[in-house]
């Protein structure tokens, strides 16, 4: 494995009686591509969500990039390089796809609130540099044209490639991708498949997927866990995982939405 | 993204603000009084727009705002005021303004820190208590005229003071937003738990909005001390905070050009409806379920699709 | 013995408070908002016994016990039709719209109703003294004064309590009710009919407070058309202290808010701040215990 990015260590969280993720150890180093699998109500966005900081586990420790994560907020995380996005999308609503994106550069903008009202020269460079970094990544991603267009009224695909653009626009070293598939008919899938597999290359970042459709973990993620009621039960390459009796059995009755 | 001319804009109107009032005298006094008054309820209406209409915090306690610009200005220039010679007025007068509008602003902060976690209802009710809360202050306190209130306050507020602090105020608030720092008001405004996944500080947005609302709400209530001579505190009452809500809403919320068409329509009403001033305030409350029935976006509103202006 | 007064007098407007509160409390369990215009049926309730006094006088004789409870009875189910009117052509309109706008829009009916109950032609800006419905006896328990008004609150309050708590947990509407607000698609579906058991709520609720203004004018000098708004926001803060959706909450935090306003209006140099206690106690409690005395904490899923 590669450089040591991400780290859950014997993490747990409970919500009052219930234990949602338990002792979770994974691991994912730099430029991985790491799948998160498991019936449903298994913890997969509930891990996510402990990732990226809006729930504090109850035990254990994250560690990203060398540095643990308790206590941090998500804009922390998000600065320190964690990106997201969510099971239903949240584009903003009443923004511009332009400004959806351009949003997500608060990270890394140089001109701050001062600059804002004096708007000297130090303000039209800054947003001279957003714009262009902005149009960069619409155009990467075909979305140029319609930068002015509400990000609400563009059609279902184009949103979540939307988000995946905003997310990475905060210019992260980990991406997380919360069921992208969904709600995806077969030829867009196979997009989207590609779509990541680019993304990962492009701006060297790793991915850690949650996913329902089988087809697309199998197809691009490099090694697969698989979460039972808050418990990883297997880890390992897409081979094996697929050949895990407890896996099969976890899944047994359930809808995969593909072949296992 | 076309920037430039803002500022000149703002100096502009500023000069003209200047000019105008420079002739003042020869304008009806009643008219330059309800001009002045569309004036300080621009700078309130914007102000409020800043934390209710783009942040998308419901604050029902502008008022209280208000109440702590105008009394700690009011305070200021009757024991200042008095004793200076003419040529420093103006100076005495920015500086209870500006000093009305500080405290003021530590108001908001001391409500916005805690309303952080509270949504919608919720956070409209504490507002609203805060408000309250204000208001019973001044009225036990002595120093500031108790339920009596200060009076004798000297007639400083023209055309120029108000309609620049509306120019102050407006530009202000649309510079802020209309950045990259900005969009981050709207962003926590749309959603917070997005907006803090790409990286943007909900509390300090929220915050600043309400530090920098009311900031603007303490400068609205100087002006206004000055304007009408006396101060009581039933004047800043839950009341004066709907009013200025209504502007905001019936603007469209987060439509700094629509809110100030609406402060100036809201703000005439009451003049054009004298003849009927006996159903005025029934009529205004049917325009409030009017508008929350019709047309909740406001009437001025247009659906934001362009990314930069406005 | 001083005490005994201040807890008996707490205890009434305490108990006043919970009226009011119960029924903010059951409209924001049923359709998760703060129905602003509640505070003004309050005040309609009042008003609609200073019109039937008279009349009941001459049925029943004047400052009769008959005559009281008819009194309140008709101003009760008056307020109860006027709650439903509002709620079906205010609120059930925006049903699907955001919070803040139904929010709005009851501040908005409420100004509605309390602007043009200022109007001379309805009620008149003017306070009004409130008739006696029954007469008023000094009564003397163990060496201490009480009111007979006072008792007659306690008294009616817990009957009127126990009648709500009769109604929601052993009735199939108190049952409906109840499952609305846990979940209300799944009360759906399961047959519940949510616009009639929402009208229930606003019916309810309206008739409580009719009942607290009553109780309310009871002890004021008098009534005017904006005697809800300061009771209104007091019982909100006691709904919000009790946990709010929460029913026994409600009741609790009433009496507990009635006996700290009382305590606080007894304590020298405290007393002029008494308005400002109820909203102190707001925020702290939104502060440091949301979710109310009784309430649950639930977490917000991402």
């Amino acid at each position: 494995m590669s450089v040591e990015l991400l780290k859950l260590d014997q993490v747990t969280i409970r919500f009052g009686g219930l234990t949602a993720v338990s002792a979770l150890d994974l691991c994912i180093g730099e430029q991985e591509l790491v799948g998160l699998i498991g019936p449903n109500g298994a913890g997969k966005t509930t891990a996510f969500n402990m990732i990226t900081g809006v729930y504090q586990p109850t035990e254990g420790r994250i560690t990203f990039a060398g540095n643990c994560t308790k206590g941090l907020r998500p804009y922390h995380l998000a600065r320190a390089g964690i990106a997201r996005t969510f099971q239903n999308i949240r584009l903003f609503a009443s923004m511009s796809v332009f400004d959806n994106v351009r949003t997500a550069m608060q990270v890394h903008r140089q001109h701050g609130i001062l600059d804002a009202l004096l708007r000297g020269n130090n303000f039209r460079k800054g947003e001279k540099e957003v714009e262009l970094r902005v149009m960069q990544l619409l155009e990467i991603f075909g979305l140029e044209n319609v930068r002015e267009e509400n990000a609400k009224s563009l059609p279902y695909g184009d949103q979540r490639r939307l988000e995946i653009v905003r997310a990475l626009a905060t210019n992260p070293k980990l991406l997380l991708l919360d069921e992208p598939a969904a709600g995806m008919n077969p030829t867009e899938k196979v997009e989207l498949m590609k779509l990541i597999r680019f993304v990962k290359e492009k701006f060297a970042l790793a991915v850690l997927l949650v996913e329902h459709d089988m087809k697309v973990v199998m197809g691009i993620c490099e090694r697969i866990a698989v979460l039972d009621y808050g418990l990883k039960i297997a880890e390992g390459t897409p081979e094996e995982i697929r050949a895990n009796p407890k896996v099969i059995a976890a899944y047994l009755g359930q809808e995969t939405g593909g072949d296992l | 993204m076309i920037y430039k001319g803002t500022k000149r804009g703002l100096l502009g109107a500023i000069l003209i603000a200047v000019i105008v009032s420079f002739f003042s005298a020869h304008f009806n006094r009643y008219y330059q009084g309800v001009a002045i008054d569309v004036a300080i309820n621009i700078v309130l209406a914007v102000s409020l727009n800043l934390i209710n209409g783009y942040t998308g915090q419901f604050s029902l306690g502008h008022a209280g705002f208000m109440a702590v610009g105008g009394y700690i200005a009011a305070k200021l220039t009757l024991v200042f005021g008095a004793t200076c010679a003419p040529w420093a007025q103006p100076l005495v007068f920015f500086a209870a303004l500006v000093a009305g509008g500080l405290v003021a602003a530590m108001a908001g902060l001391a409500v916005g820190v805690p309303s952080l976690r509270l949504r919608g209802d919720y956070l409209a009710i504490v507002t609203l208590g805060f408000g309250e809360i204000i208001r019973v202050v001044f009225q036990n306190s002595e120093t500031f005229g108790a339920a009596t209130g200060l009076f004798g306050i000297p007639k400083w507020t023209t055309l120029a003071w108000s309609f620049g602090a509306a120019a102050i105020t407006v530009y202000v608030v649309t510079c802020l937003v209309n950045s990259t720092y900005g969009r981050g008001f709207l962003a926590v405004h749309d959603d917070e738990i997005a907006a803090g996944a790409m990286g943007v500080n909900p509390t300090r947005y929220k915050v600043t909005a309400f530090v920098i609302g009311a900031f603007f709400a303490g400068v609205a209530g100087g002006l206004y001390a000055h304007l009408k001579t006396t101060l009581v505190p039933t004047g800043f009452d839950f009341m004066k905070s709907i009013d200025i809500v209504v502007m905001v809403i019936l603007g469209g919320m987060g439509n700094t050009l629509g809110v100030i068409l609406a402060a100036i329509i809201l703000t005439l009403l009451p003049e054009v409806l004298r003849v009927v001033a006996d159903y005025r305030m029934i009529i205004y409350a049917l325009l409030i379920i009017a508008l929350m029935l019709l047309r909740p976006q406001g009437l001025f509103s247009v659906r934001r699709k362009k990314g930069a202006s406005k | 013995m001083d005490w005994i007064q201040q807890l008996v007098n707490g205890l009434a407007l305490g108990s006043i408070y919970a009226l009011i509160a119960l029924g903010y409390t059951m409209v924001y369990g049923v359709l998760r908002f703060i129905n602003f215009a509640h505070a003004d049926v309050l005040m309609l309730g009042a008003y609609a016994a200073f019109f039937i006094a008279p009349l009941s006088a001459k049925f029943f004789g004047a400052e009769s016990l008959f005559g009281a409870l008819a009194v309140v009875f008709v101003a009760a189910a008056i307020c109860a039709l006027i709650g439903i009117l509002i709620e079906l052509l205010a609120y059930r309109p925006l049903r699907e719209r955001p919070k803040l706008t139904v929010l709005i829009t009851a501040i908005g009916v409420s100004l509605f109703i309390e602007y043009v109950c200022q109007h001379e032609k309805v009620f008149g800006a003017a306070t009004r003294s409130f008739p006696t419905l029954i007469p008023k006896h000094d009564i003397i328990v163990a060496g201490v004064h009480l009111s007979s008004n006072d008792l007659i609150v306690l008294v009616l309050t817990g009957v009127l309590l126990f009648v709500l708590w009769f109604i929601v947990q052993k009735t199939k509407m108190g049952m409906a009710l109840r499952a609305l607000s846990f979940n209300p698609q799944a009360a759906a579906l399961m047959g519940v009919s949510v616009n009639r058991i929402i009208s229930f709520t606003f019916g309810i609720g309206s008739a409580l407070a009719a009942v607290a203004g009553i109780f309310y004018s009871m002890r004021a000098p008098g009534i005017d058309p904006l005697m809800g708004v300061q009771p209104g926001l007091r019982a909100f803060v006691a709904a919000v202290l009790g946990g709010i959706g929460n029913l026994p909450g409600a009741a609790l935090g009433g009496i507990v808010l009635g006996l700290l306003e009382t305590v606080a209006g007894g304590m020298p140099g405290v007393s002029n701040y008494r308005d400002g206690i109820a909203f102190a106690i707001l925020i702290l409690i939104l502060l440091f215990r949301p979710s109310g005395l009784l309430g649950k904490t639930t977490v917000e899923k991402v």
